[in-house]
């Protein structure tokens, strides 16, 4: 009986408030153990293939990465000439400019929480500085967002959980619309465009940056199919997320910088002077 | 109050913390989805084997441990884990003379209870569950007579 009411208020507590957060963190610090244990024959395994790999593979790999890293490098070099050239463009138009993100690069761990969620574990927790709502992305695009930071792991909600929405825009042409999860990691699907809506399979799905979770203009996903229904308001859209969500690698935890940069230099002196 | 030997508390932990790594196991499709709580056939066997040592409040305690491990709401598993326990240790004396067929039965009438508090916890805040959430039911009915075998094992050790 005692502990049928302790339940219940537990419930409540932990729905309506957030008082109980020292002891989930408690409590998840003593189950990591398990996580741990679960997550380390497959952290084995990729240890043990990485340490077999041939000389020859390696050096293979070597100068591959090279050379992704000279056309990357050139390519941020003209991306970094393109910022500068859109901030004194944005500060002519009078319109903010917001600066970079800060990444951390976090390991998935290899568990699975419930079957009906997407919701993954990372190794990355609050004694690193995560916190809830920071945007988890791979580097192919949006993985998710942080639900929960613990002390020795933070729990990301995949883009695909059905009780995920992002908001996004064509990169085409600027359509803004949501995302929702279908709860298959292949699939995301857009409810809310109607039948005449300028979208068709092929188009990239950018974040919007609306909603101000995610940063504005990381991929998300490509169009797969787009079904007229002629009897209902909306078409039926389906798209394929741009992350790699059903391999386990690691992800990048952004803190967008909420700042922006001053405008102009009046402005800026504008600031100095007030301070 | 009975004295409750260490090694049954050890092997009652062991065995907890063995069956909460096998719940979240990295599995894919139809396996994941029939997954037994295996947390909780463990925690029924230890109630009727050892209705003194693997107490209500317990049960609690591993609820809670795996409402953190889950990342559910705290409390949900907590209060099915422990209730589901009650009945146990209120009936334990009775399903201990059954054959074990009868006691797959029994087991997969409690499953169903909790998975029902669950069901219903989870609908305040989720949408609908699918069928196949109620499979892990069965399931846990048909690992019953291996896992109670084994279990004995451990106890007897």
């Amino acid at each position: 009986m005692i502990v049928v009411l302790l339940s219940v208020f537990l419930l409540a507590a932990d729905q309506y408030s957030d008082k109980l957060k020292p002891v989930r963190n408690l409590l998840s610090v003593l189950v990591y153990p398990i996580q741990y244990v679960v997550d380390f024959p497959s952290y084995f395994m990729n240890n043990l293939l990485g340490s077999v790999d041939s000389y020859d593979a390696l050096l293979r790999e070597n100068k591959a990465l090279k050379q992704q890293q000279l056309i990357n490098d050139s390519r941020l070099l003209k991306f970094a000439a393109l910022e500068k050239e859109n901030i004194r463009l944005r500060s002519l138009l009078d319109s903010s400019f917001k600066l970079g993100e800060q990444v951390l690069i976090a390991e998935m761990l290899a568990v699975n929480l419930a079957p009906y969620e997407h919701v993954v574990v990372v190794n990355k927790g609050n004694r690193f500085g995560v916190h809830v709502g920071q945007p988890v992305l791979d580097a192919k695009g949006v993985v998710g967002q942080v639900t929960k930071a613990l002390p020795l792991t933070a729990e990301v909600i995949l883009i695909t959980d059905p009780n995920h929405a992002i908001p996004v825009q064509v990169n085409r042409n600027g359509l803004h619309t949501i995302a929702i999860g279908s709860g298959q990691l292949n699939k995301l699907s857009l409810p809310f465009l109607p039948n005449n809506a300028d979208i068709k399979p092929g188009d990239l799905l950018i974040t919007s940056g609306l909603g101000g979770v995610f940063p504005q203009g990381y991929p998300v996903a490509t169009v797969e199919s787009f079904v007229e229904q002629p009897d209902k308001p909306f078409a039926v859209i389906q798209a394929k997320p741009a992350a790699a969500l059903n391999t386990n690698g690691e992800l990048l935890i952004v803190w967008s910088n909420s700042q922006v940069i001053p405008l102009s230099k009046t402005l800026a002196e504008q600031n100095n002077a007030q301070d | 109050m009975p004295k409750i030997s260490l090694s049954i508390l050890l092997s009652y932990w062991l065995t907890i913390f063995v069956a909460m790594s096998l719940n979240i196991l990295p599995l894919e499709g139809a396996w994941l989805i029939a997954m037994p709580d295996w947390v909780l056939v463990a925690l029924i066997y230890w109630a009727l084997a050892e209705p003194e040592s693997a107490s209500v409040g317990k049960a609690w305690l591993v609820g809670l441990l795996v409402d953190a491990l889950t990342g559910q709401l705290l409390g949900q598993y907590a209060l099915a884990y422990s209730v589901s326990i009650f009945l146990c240790i209120k009936q334990h004396k009775r399903i201990r003379q059954f054959p074990i067929i009868q006691q797959s039965l029994f087991v997969c009438l409690i499953l169903f209870g909790a998975q029902f508090l669950i069901y219903w916890i989870e609908s305040f805040s989720h949408q609908d569950m699918p069928v196949s959430f109620w499979l892990p039911v069965l399931t846990g009915g048909l690992a019953w007579p291996v896992v109670s075998f084994i279990l004995r094992k451990v106890r007897h050790l």
